[in-house]
């Protein structure tokens, strides 16, 4: 029977099982662009999941106490403002991140950062401004930014170009200069026209612990450790076989998705989505990976997921699924890893899911 | 058995070629992409992160429709504000704000524009026919 060695999955050196546990939203085929899923994240305890959709309505899930069922409260958050924070973005607006002080919090957009106090909504401090004299000499945008968990004077953003720059805040009022510099070196004899575009950084985030740092571009997560710019300390490839799609990628702008990535509680585990619904977890102390499926064929109570593969060549043995097969208008973009436990939600489009650990 | 006979003899029937394609991508299946799609549009720019490229990019916001993270202890609903913002009554209210105090809000509740910067009072109730999300409905599985 397939799955011998079992889901498999990584997370923390135990060898256990992903299982379905519970799918929220509708069936139907037809997705209005209102109800595709657009943020998904655990508060701190775990007691609380969110999510946040296009058509700007706010969900939130709560955990019961006996039985690991989310269920939704009574109210449906509407995203309606508590406080509206004077406009200081001309451009769309990629991250928010709040400050380990809990009293400030960051925004960026492609061009700038911007650094608010929770209390003050008519003004901000700007951080870090990219824009140049002369938009012609534009050569990158920002892509995100995160503030460091611990240390409330430190950030990083990401940029288009692949890079990394870790701010500190108490060196200068305007962060133009960066404290690290994180870029792995590229081989300049395999670059191509879409080598700057797959490097783009789509999401970046620090680990819990605040001593290393996960990038996502479009094909591969890397880990940071903090006090090492020069490279990488590794590299998991999330779906290299669409290496060899990129002309077709490009076409249908598939190549400019943004993925994002997250830790589990430990940070002893990474995951993030790719297409055909797949979402791909890395065990980094094991150096084992799984691909999965969020599908409503696997969503029977506590079934367990079967991990999948996909074929890049040659002869396609039975239950793999070939490239040219996958469907790329199924992107698992966002996924979240609660904070303590062994439960994930992954966003498919219009649907969530919740998958469990069998023990837990 | 012959299931499995079934499944393989497609593969292998195009096997060759397949392998005859991968070795010439081999190394860099990259180059061979960007080969494909200069064929396609000969008049593509070299240079990708040119400016151009990212100008299009700030125009459009992003290539795909914008998603923001967000933490938990700040809801935004910076779309909301859009109209006000973009038509410059913004500026032209911030510039106005000195020393001044804030007005109450005027009687046309819909139009938020003006001279204060909008408290969440001020902005228009959400559309009454605001549907519910699918993810709050339904039966806990």
């Amino acid at each position: 029977m397939a799955g011998a060695g079992g889901g498999g999955c990584p997370a923390g050196g135990n060898d256990f099982q992903w299982c379905f546990s519970q799918v929220k939203g509708a069936i139907d085929e037809d997705v209005a662009e209102a109800d595709i899923i657009s943020t998904v994240e655990f508060n701190c305890s775990g007691d609380l999941l969110a999510t946040g959709d296009k058509g700007g309505r706010v969900v939130i899930f709560q955990r019961e106490q006996e039985v690991p069922i989310l269920k939704p409260m009574d109210l449906m958050v509407e995203a309606s403002p508590r406080r509206i924070f004077a406009n200081a973005h001309t451009y769309h607006i990629n991250s928010i991140s709040v400050n380990s002080d809990h009293e400030t919090y960051l925004s960026a957009d492609d061009l700038r950062i911007n650094l608010w106090h929770l209390e003050i909504t008519d003004r901000s401090f700007n951080i870090v401004d990219i824009k140049p004299a002369n938009m012609e000499e534009l050569t990158e945008v920002i892509t995100a930014a995160e503030f460091h968990p611990h240390q409330c004077n430190v950030f990083v953003y990401s940029s288009s170009k692949g890079t990394i720059r870790l701010c500190d805040m108490r060196s200068s009022a305007l962060c133009d200069r960066h404290s690290k510099f994180f870029e792995e070196p590229e081989d300049p004899s395999s670059r191509s026209f879409f080598s700057e575009i797959i490097s783009s950084i789509s999401d970046v985030k620090f680990s819990h612990s605040g001593r290393y740092m996960m990038s996502r571009d479009y094909l591969s997560v890397k880990v940071w450790d903090l006090n090492m710019e020069s490279r990488p300390l590794e590299t998991h490839q999330v779906h290299e076989y669409l290496r060899s799609k990129l002309c077709s990628l490009y076409e249908n702008d598939c190549i400019f998705d943004k993925f994002e990535c997250c830790w589990n509680g430990s940070d002893s585990a990474i995951m993030t989505g790719s297409y055909n619904n797949f979402f791909r977890m890395f065990d980094r102390d094991t150096r084992r990976d799984v691909t999965l499926e969020a599908s409503r064929e696997s969503s029977k109570p506590r079934a367990s997921l079967k991990p999948r593969k996909v074929c890049t060549g040659g002869k396609r043995k039975k239950d793999e699924i070939s490239v040219d097969s996958l469907d790329f208008n199924k992107k698992i973009l966002h996924t979240a890893w609660h904070p303590a436990d062994s439960v994930i939600a992954v966003a498919a489009t219009n649907n969530l899911y919740i998958f469990q650990d069998k023990i837990n | 058995m012959s299931q499995k006979q079934e499944e393989e003899n497609p593969a292998e029937e195009t096997g060759e070629e397949k392998q005859d394609t991968q070795e010439k991508e081999g190394i860099l299946p990259e180059r061979a992409e960007e080969a494909k799609l200069k064929a396609k549009y000969p008049s593509l720019g070299q240079k990708p992160g040119g400016s151009d490229f990212l100008m299009k990019r700030l125009q459009k916001g992003d290539y795909k429709s914008s998603h923001w993270r967000s933490h938990w202890s700040v809801l935004l609903c910076v779309y909301e504000m859009q109209k006000y913002f973009d038509s410059g009554d913004y500026n032209m209210a911030k510039a106005k704000m000195k020393n001044k105090q804030l007005p109450s809000a005027g009687p046309d509740k819909n139009l938020v524009t003006g001279d204060h910067i909008p408290t969440p009072q001020d902005l228009p109730q959400r559309k009454s026919s605001l549907v519910t999300s699918k993810l709050a409905g339904g039966q806990v599985e």
